[in-house]
Order: C-alpha cells, then sequence, then structure tokens
C-alpha cells in the first residue's frame, strides 16, 4: 500500500459551499420580500415565531418520474391485506402552484424546500434596502451619548470609585455597635462605592405622525395596506432611533387625534376634507414635537377623494409650510381602481424633495412604496 | 473488551482472502463527523465546489446533530480503496464496519458494473476541482455556479457504458461526418453542416454527451464543465445501479466476518445489535442492506456459498432481483406492493410475480427516466426535440417543464420534450423566454 496520504483537511468545501446554500436561501427570500411583508399572518406575528417560506427557486429540479404515480414496493409489519387504505395522498391542488401544502416525508420522493424565518429576519432583509434620508443632526445631540451620573451607592464596586465618607461611617457604626466607637478593624462588609446609572438623553428620538382617512370611501383592504405600511415604517424607525413616538391622527371633515387601536379600525360616514388633518398636524409639531429637538415623519393614507378642489389648494399651502419642519412627509394614496385622484395631482405639482408620494393597488405595492419613502439614497 | 485484542485493518482483510473475497487494498483512516458527512454529501471527496452540495451537507449534519442518524463509515470506490470511520465509533464498532468494508471493496473490484471505474478517481475529481476553480476566476463565480446549476440538473441523463463481457450491437456505421470527427477537430465550426444532419435516424441515448459535443451556444470552458460532470456521474453510475447488491455483499460478509472471531458473549450482542439496525427495516421503504442480504442468505441456503460470487460478479439490482428474488425472501421481509388509488395509498398485493415485477420496474435505469434525443435540428431551424422512452410511469410535469429551462441554456436554440401524460402525447417547449404545452 501506498504510503501516499492526501491530507483531506485540505480539501473540504462543506462549510463554504453550505454558506453559499444559505446565501442563496437569503436572495431568494429578498425577491420574495414584496410578497412576504405584506402577509397579514407574518405581521401579526411575535417576532420570533418560525415562519416557513417555501422556496421554489432553489430546488434542484431534474427529469423524474411522478412522485406518487405508480406502485411501489415496500417493507410493512406483514398484516396488510390487499385493499387497506395506508394514507391519504395529496391532492394535486396541493402539490402544484404556489400554494404547495404537502404530506412531506410520508412517501418516498415528496419534498419540498421550506426556509424557516422570523419575523425579525424578514425585517433584516427588508432594512437593508431601505436608507433613512434627511437624517438631522440635532443641536442637543452634542451633549455626550450615553451619559450617565453617579447617583447611588454599593458594598461592591470598583475600588477607584471607593466613597471614603460613607465607609469610614459604616466602620464605626460596627464598632460602636459592639461598644467600641472608633475606626479600625476594617472588613470587606464595611466599604461602600459610588456607583453610576445610564442616563439616556432624548435627543436622538423621532415621531411618526400617522394620519388616516376614516371616511365611508377606506374599506378593509385600504385598513390592511395602511396597517402593514405603518407596521413596518415603524419597526424600521425603530431600529434607528432611540425611541419612536407615534401620534395618530384621523380625519373625515374633522381631524382628532386617537389611540392606535381606534386608528387601525375606525371607519366613518361622511365626506372628507383632507386639509383638516394637515392643519392639525401642524399644530402636533409646532406644540409638542420642535423640528428643533425632532426628527419627524408624518405619513398620510387616503384614497385621495376629497371634497372641493379648493380644499386641495387649502392643503397643498399647510403641506408646504409642514415640508419645512419634518425629515419627510409619505403620501399614500390607496386606491382598488386605476386613476389618479385630484389631491394627488396637487401634491406631484408641489416637487419637494421631502414628499414622498406613493400609490397603493395591490399588496404588492407595499415594498416599492417602503422604497420610496425610504430610499438608500438621498435625493 | 479487556482482555480480547480486536483484529487490526490488516488481519481482517487476510480473514477476508481466506473466506474467497479479493478487496483491494485498503487504507483506513478515522475521521470526526463533519468531515464524514461532508464526504458523503459530496460522494468523492474533494469534488468540485456547488451550493447543493453544501445543501445535501447541511441537511446530514443537521439530521446527525439531531441524533436522527448515523455514519459508521464511508468508502471510496480506488484502487487503494480509502474508507472513512467515524472517529467516535467503537473498538467494535470500528471492527464491525472494517469487515463491512471488506464486502464493498471487494465487490468494487469484481462486480462488472465497475469495470469502467478509473482507480484514481480521488485524484480525477481534485483536477476537476482545481479546473473549475479556475473558471471562476477567468470567467467569475456567478456565471460558474449559474452553468453547473444546469449541467447538474442534467446530470444523470448519461449513458453508462455497457459491460464488456456483455458486447452490446454497435449502432450502424455513422451516416454523417458527425461520429467521424468531434466538432472540436473542425476548426472553424461549420454551421452549415450542423442544418445537414438528420441526426432523426440515430437516437442518442446519452443527453449530456449530446449536447457537450453538438451544442453550438457553448464556449470550451463550458464544454469542459459538461464533460467533467459526465465523467463524475458515469463514475457513480455503478453504485446507483448496485445498491441492493452492494450493501447486501457487505452485510453478508461483515456478518460472516465477525462470526470467525472470537468475539465475548457481550460483543457478540453488540454487534447482533448493529446488524439488525443496518437491516432494520423502514415502513414503506426497502432497506437496501436487508434486501440484499437476505436475498444472498437465500441463495446460499439454496446453492451454497459458491454461487454467491457468480452472482457478485455478473449482476446488476434488476437482474439480482429478477433472478433470485424468491417467496420466503419476500415472506422474511414482509415485502409488499402499494400504490396509489383515487386519492388514497392502499395495500395490493404481496405475490411474489407482482413484488417482483415492480420492483424490477422501479430499479430499471437506477429509477431515472430516459430521454432520448429525437431530433437536433427540429424544423430545421436547430431546435432540439427529446422523446421520454415512456415504460409505465409518467413525469413530474411541473418538474420537466423546469428541467427543460436548463437544457434550453445548454442548447441555447428552443427545446421540445414529447412525452405521455396519463395516456396522451404531449409535447413541452421551451423556447428560452416562454413555456408551452401541446397535445398530440
Amino acid at each position: 500500500m501506498a504510503d501516499y496520504r492526501p491530507d483531506w483537511s485540505l480539501q473540504r468545501k462543506g462549510a463554504s459551499d453550505q454558506q453559499r446554500h444559505l446565501e442563496k436561501i437569503k436572495q431568494a427570500l429578498r425577491e420574495r420580500l414584496p410578497d412576504l411583508i405584506s402577509d397579514e399572518s407574518i405581521i401579526t406575528s411575535d417576532g420570533q415565531r418560525v415562519i416557513k417560506v417555501p422556496i421554489r427557486s432553489l430546488e434542484q429540479y431534474k427529469f423524474r418520474f411522478h412522485p406518487w404515480q405508480g406502485d411501489r414496493v415496500g417493507q410493512d409489519r406483514g398484516t396488510g391485506r390487499p385493499g387497506d387504505v395506508l394514507g391519504q395522498l395529496p391532492t394535486p391542488a396541493n402539490s402544484k402552484g404556489e400554494g404547495e401544502k404537502g404530506q412531506a416525508g410520508e412517501w418516498p420522493g415528496l419534498d419540498y424546500l421550506e426556509a424557516e424565518v422570523t419575523l425579525d429576519e424578514i425585517a433584516a432583509l427588508l432594512f437593508d434596502e431601505l436608507g433613512l434620508p434627511y437624517l438631522k443632526a440635532k443641536p442637543l445631540a452634542t451633549i455626550p451619548w450615553p451619559t450617565w451620573k453617579f447617583k447611588d451607592i454599593s458594598p461592591k464596586g470598583l475600588m477607584g470609585n471607593l466613597d471614603k465618607r460613607r465607609s469610614l461611617r459604616e466602620n464605626l457604626t460596627r464598632n460602636a455597635l459592639v461598644g467600641h466607637p472608633y475606626v479600625g478593624n476594617w472588613r470587606d462588609s464595611d466599604l461602600r462605592f459610588k456607583t453610576w446609572v445610564d442616563e439616556p438623553e432624548p435627543e436622538n428620538n423621532a415621531v411618526v405622525i400617522a394620519m388616516r382617512d376614516i371616511s365611508g370611501s377606506m374599506g378593509e383592504f385600504k385598513k390592511l395596506m395602511a396597517r402593514t405600511f405603518s407596521f413596518w415604517m415603524l419597526k424600521f424607525l425603530r431600529t434607528h432611533y432611540e425611541s419612536v413616538e407615534v401620534v395618530f391622527l384621523v380625519h373625515h371633515t374633522q381631524a382628532r387625534e386617537v389611540s392606535e387601536e381606534e386608528f387601525f379600525h375606525l371607519g366613518e360616514s361622511g365626506g372628507t376634507k383632507v386639509s383638516s388633518v394637515y392643519q392639525l398636524c401642524l399644530e402636533v409639531v409646532q406644540t409638542r414635537y420642535p423640528a428643533s429637538r425632532w426628527n419627524i415623519y408624518p405619513i398620510h393614507f387616503s384614497d385621495g377623494d376629497n371634497w372641493s378642489d379648493a380644499d386641495n389648494h387649502r392643503t397643498v399651502e399647510i403641506l408646504v409650510e409642514l415640508l419645512s419642519q419634518v425629515n419627510v412627509l409619505g403620501y399614500a394614496e390607496i386606491r382598488e381602481g386605476g386613476y389618479t385622484s385630484t389631491l394627488m395631482s396637487a401634491f406631484r405639482h408641489v416637487r419637494h424633495p421631502r414628499l414622498k408620494t406613493v400609490t397603493i393597488t395591490h399588496k404588492d405595492d407595499v415594498y416599492p412604496a417602503l422604497k420610496t419613502f425610504f430610499p438608500r439614497q438621498e435625493g | 473488551m479487556s482482555g480480547y485484542a480486536y483484529p487490526t485493518d490488516q488481519e481482517i482483510w487476510h480473514m477476508a482472502q481466506e473466506l474467497g473475497l479479493d478487496p483491494y487494498p485498503i487504507t483506513f483512516e478515522s475521521v470526526p463527523a463533519p468531515v464524514l458527512y461532508e464526504f458523503a454529501a459530496y460522494l468523492i471527496p474533494g469534488r468540485m465546489a456547488h451550493w447543493s452540495y453544501g445543501k445535501a451537507y447541511h441537511a446530514m449534519k443537521i439530521r446527525y446533530d439531531y441524533g436522527l442518524n448515523k455514519l459508521y463509515e464511508m468508502v471510496i470506490n480506488a484502487n487503494p480503496a480509502y474508507a472513512f470511520l467515524l472517529d467516535a465509533n467503537s473498538a467494535l464498532e470500528n471492527t464491525f464496519v472494517r469487515a463491512h468494508v471488506m464486502g464493498h471493496v471487494d465487490f468494487f473490484h469484481h462486480n462488472q458494473c465497475f469495470s469502467h471505474t478509473p482507480a484514481d478517481m480521488v485524484d480525477v475529481v481534485s483536477r476537476h476541482a482545481e479546473r473549475v476553480r479556475q473558471y471562476e476566476f477567468s470567467v467569475g463565480r456567478d456565471e460558474v455556479e449559474t452553468f453547473l446549476d444546469a449541467v447538474l440538473a442534467l446530470e444523470e441523463q448519461v449513458n453508462p457504458p455497457t459491460p464488456p463481457i456483455l458486447p452490446r450491437e454497435r449502432p450502424h456505421a455513422p451516416s454523417s461526418p458527425r461520429m467521424v470527427k468531434p466538432p472540436w477537430d473542425l476548426g472553424e465550426p461549420d454551421q452549415s453542416r450542423i442544418r445537414q444532419v438528420q441526426v432523426s435516424t440515430h437516437i442518442e441515448e446519452d443527453l449530456l454527451w449530446f449536447l457537450m459535443r453538438e451544442s453550438l451556444h457553448l464556449e470550451d470552458w463550458q464544454r469542459d464543465v459538461i464533460g467533467m460532470v459526465r465523467d463524475e456521474m458515469l463514475y457513480l453510475w455503478p453504485q446507483l445501479r448496485t445498491k441492493i447488491m452492494n450493501e447486501g455483499w457487505a452485510s453478508y460478509w461483515h456478518v460472516a466476518l465477525m462470526r470467525q472471531m472470537s468475539l465475548s458473549d457481550a460483543d457478540y450482542l453488540d454487534f447482533a445489535r448493529l446488524h439488525s439496525h443496518v437491516t432494520a427495516p423502514v415502513l414503506y421503504h426497502i432497506n437496501p442492506y436487508a434486501l440484499g442480504y437476505a436475498i444472498y442468505c437465500d441463495l446460499e441456503r439454496r446453492q451454497g456459498r459458491e454461487a454467491l460470487f457468480l452472482v457478485r460478479t455478473v449482476d446488476d439490482d434488476v437482474s439480482f432481483v429478477r433472478n433470485y428474488l424468491t417467496e420466503d425472501v419476500v415472506a422474511e421481509l414482509n415485502l409488499m406492493v402499494y400504490g396509489p388509488d383515487q386519492d388514497r395509498m392502499v395495500f395490493k398485493s404481496r405475490q411474489l410475480e407482482e413484488i417482483r415485477e415492480k420492483l424490477v420496474k422501479e430499479l430499471l435505469h437506477g429509477g431515472i427516466p430516459v430521454i432520448h434525443v429525437n431530433d437536433g435540428d427540429f424544423n430545421q431551424r436547430g431546435e432540439l426535440y427529446l422523446i421520454h422512452r415512456h415504460e409505465g410511469l409518467d413525469l413530474d410535469l411541473l418538474y420537466a417543464e423546469r428541467t427543460l429551462h436548463y437544457v434550453q441554456r445548454l442548447w441555447g436554440r428552443p427545446v421540445h420534450l414529447e412525452t405521455l401524460s396519463n395516456g396522451k402525447r404531449l409535447v413541452l417547449s421551451f423556447d428560452g423566454k416562454t413555456d408551452s404545452k401541446s397535445m398530440l
């Protein structure tokens, strides 16, 4: 036998090929993002739950026989009789097409490639594609962050932070308790240390002002789209800011502030006067969230049906004033039909780089809408 | 076990020789689980890189990590042969595995299906891997990967050489220069030559070989890659068509060799447990170890051990099952036929003839559909017309449709595949942009 012994460790490719496979899964998921992010079951999950996503593009196609046509030979326990039913077959409906879910693994030849992902992983893929334009350096941001202050005393700590006065007092008290009021006979338990606490400063904050048209024309689809968009927008902003406050405003002919629950579920009949909500938004900004301290992201969901052209003009006036104070203002027109509203036409004439307008007519539009609203490159 | 020294590699090898086996010399090596699983995923150590191997490796390793299955060994058909043992094996397990390996290596040496396999395939695949790496360097990794995606999808579409002891009738003398000189000998590609060829008079059974020679669309490195993948498949092909025989032979001999050793009672019990583990039935599947072992034992009872040596030399799984499956084996293993009946899977039969017929059908051509090249100049437009040789089972049409995309990628012109579906003749086509389907 020859002594030639290849060094197998140099031949190994498993880890790098496995890595390449994982990259391809990620790429396939990325291609499916428009579909994934507007899936209602995903946005209502808790972020930990594993979602199974079938990935057809990574299946290794080859010429093969129909997986469950024709007889097979197998082993059983010796008790089977002709005619015994051994199980159910996956039906053609769930074996082909998009929504495949079969009884994989029960019979030979049936397997589907499914990637298991969590909401957070989908979010990470999505957020790779998004950017945060017009991030303002606020004046208060000159305060170093995180800041900390010595505020507390602890029996354990760093010797450099020893609080001599308190330690002396502890020592004296303990000695006095046994009848000898003097300083000495030190024990570790006498020592007291200054300790600090982190003090987050609120300078790195953002506020989302979510506005929604609740007039009669906003149906279930529109509510869901508004909700999906807001969900990802908030989640995205929370990855960039220490804390994100949200103000919910709704309007028909009049605007008012509501709770989150109401925001997504309210539906009222009546006309629409869009200027009312922009006016309220402006007031909220001026009174509660001064632009000098806050990064402001107003977003408005509407089907664009406004009461009158005069009100469109009024809205544009307020809009222009608002634009000077916000980071990005989004107008998302959600509609099932194809025509462009008068409000959208009016907004398009504004041509301000911080005004982003998108039209959502299908659930796949949420993804490009998010990319328009949060582009990787400014301008 | 204290007191008993297990036989060494060499001693087991000599025991095997005394019992009539004739294995190649074997280099044994202990490797940790990730290495063993990697070899098992790639089938040959040092093979070219591709994500699909990484996927297989990942799946195997997960199963191992969760304790769902355990590989004890991996043998490479080479001379000298390589056998990798899991370094976590006990001394008894390793003795058992070594005995098992003797059967495999004897089988590689003597079964006629393996007479074409090169003795130095490990070196060959290393050179392949190196060449693929160079192509990645010169044309880009994504380019090579996308191309390999297509070639590997068709890797099973080869026509393995028929063993030399059964010389087959040569096809008729070629009617065109195509057979005499491959296109790369002709200097500049001659477009008109392809136009003249009427491939329909000669049926080409080796799709990969045909694409490699005849596609006008490929660059040199691409032809080389197809050739490499095809060579590796031809090397592995005999293992696919002798799975039952090979595992059965190895199991038969691990029993015979272990019985030669004077094992303690405890060791004997452990050995029996290992043996029953590898031959354990899997519900509604065929365990090749169990079936092969049972057939050899049954044959030995009827004709003696000498007869087994001839069988291991001349048969493959199809002829092995056809010739030697008996009522006794069917009863011992509880073999049965089952199949679909409307939307249910039902028990069909326990008759020997039924079982034999269905099993042979499953094993034919390694369970892979046979696709012929019928015409390389279909419609006089350089389109490729393939025919699936229907032998009772329909193709998975969804898969066929997607696989046709890969054929088109290699052929560069529209491609067609004729098959039968529910008894009706059907042609699937792909022109590079759209799929179409038409009834004939």
